[in-house]
């Protein structure tokens, strides 16, 4: 059998110097996370407006006020999250530890408060079309403010043990980006399917 | 304009634009539908103007690059051509810059792409006609009696230099392209950019391959 000549250590690898490669990381996540809310939001136009039905149909009601204080409350947490990112930039542990509990008690607090609205709501998603694409719509970004959830809750735990510095908090910086996003969903998701 | 994507603080402008942004539509859409929709228009052409104008505005960034130095006693020559790199005005420059015992020459030819191909990663007809172009090049150096290494680069020349530099520590640098008014690098600022850019002597040979037929 012959001998086969092994390197070393492996080829470097060829990549393109010009974009990062955690920036296009980042790019493709959020482009798949826009089509797949878009294909959400496709259903509810083709809903609420090509096949014209009425939103909410008769006889239910969408708890705007309770939504819209929601809003509030997600909004805030995306305030934190940034003051906590902030401080540990500074040096500031207090403040990065106390950044994130918020964050996370608030974000917890929205999610909570939209499993009680659901069970007070009066409709169900085989209700009819209208109830399908809320729950669909409502129930997918509540799905991804518990996968933010659980970023947080890892990195709450790694900043009360001590982790992250002014120069390494990369692990707060991701969560952050993926906060800010969600929010940004939620506004989407607020403005169509509860005020317009 | 910021990218949303890079940092935790563009990501919050980005959601309190988006919060100003959405509260405007729902206010005006709330008080009457018609009014909601012309806010709607007025806004999102009011930011692809304003995204239009701001790249417009924002020169892009000039970030000096440390260039490593090599050995005291070995002159390196880092140079970047593409079509003209078999001229014959770049091979009596080299020629003249490399005359000295220990000088070493790095040829670089960017793989020119279409912005199309490079977005679908489709670039290996353009590394292979940078290969080719490079592997004539170095030929002909051969034939003039200077040894060169060659590598095929990036597309864009400057990045193409910047990572040439990164593990070839040049002492200068040599520009190759066609004369003004054909040149798409010298349209681009390829050889300000590159003086601004890169702390060593940046030397620009023009070829004209026309008047070379």
């Amino acid at each position: 059998m012959a001998a086969v000549d092994h390197a070393a250590h492996p080829p470097v690898a060829h990549q393109s110097s010009r974009v990062d490669a955690r920036t296009l990381g980042m790019f493709l996540f959020i482009a798949s996370e826009i089509m797949l809310f878009g294909s959400f939001f496709t259903i509810y136009f083709f809903v609420r407006v090509a096949a014209g039905t009425q939103w909410p149909t008769p006889p239910y009601h969408l708890p705007v006020f309770v939504a819209g204080m929601n809003t509030i409350i997600l909004v805030t947490s995306s305030f934190t999250m940034h003051w906590a990112l902030q401080s540990i930039k500074r040096g500031n542990r207090s403040g990065l530890k106390a950044g994130l509990v918020l964050t996370f008690l608030l974000g917890l607090t929205f999610l909570l408060t939209q499993v009680l609205e659901y069970s007070r709501i009066g409709f169900t998603p085989h209700s009819d079309a209208f109830g399908s694409v809320f729950f669909g719509l409502t129930g997918l970004h509540g799905a991804h403010v518990f996968v933010g959830l659980t970023l947080l809750a890892a990195a709450t735990i790694r900043a009360f043990r001590g982790h992250y510095s002014e120069e390494q908090h990369h692990g707060v910086e991701i969560p952050g980006i993926y906060w800010h996003f969600v929010d940004v969903m939620w506004i989407v998701v607020y403005t169509t399917v509860y005020i317009l | 304009m910021p990218n949303p994507l890079r940092s935790e603080g563009e990501a919050f402008r980005f959601l309190l634009g988006a919060v100003v942004y959405f509260a405007a539509i729902a206010i005006a859409g709330v008080i009457n539908e018609w009014a909601g929709l012309v806010v709607f228009i007025v806004l999102t052409v009011g930011v692809i103007v304003w995204w239009w104008r701001a790249q417009r505005r924002e020169p892009h960034p000039v970030e000096a690059v440390a260039v490593p130095h090599g050995p005291d006693d070995e002159r390196r020559i880092l140079v970047i051509a593409n079509e003209t790199v078999g001229g014959a005005p770049l091979l009596s420059r080299i020629k003249e810059l490399a005359s000295d015992a220990n000088a070493r020459v790095l040829v670089v030819t960017p793989a020119l792409n279409s912005p199309l191909r490079h977005l679908a990663s489709d670039e290996d007809a353009a590394r292979a006609a940078a290969r080719d172009r490079l592997d004539r090049s170095l030929a002909a150096l051969a034939t003039n009696g200077i040894h060169a290494r060659g590598q095929v680069g990036d597309g864009d020349p400057l990045q193409a230099m910047e990572d040439a530099l990164r593990t070839f520590g040049a002492d200068e640098i040599v520009i190759s392209t066609h004369p003004e008014g054909r040149s798409n690098w010298l349209e681009r600022g390829v050889v300000e950019h590159a003086r601004e850019r890169f702390a060593v002597p940046i030397h620009h040979v023009v070829v004209d391959l026309e008047a070379e037929r």
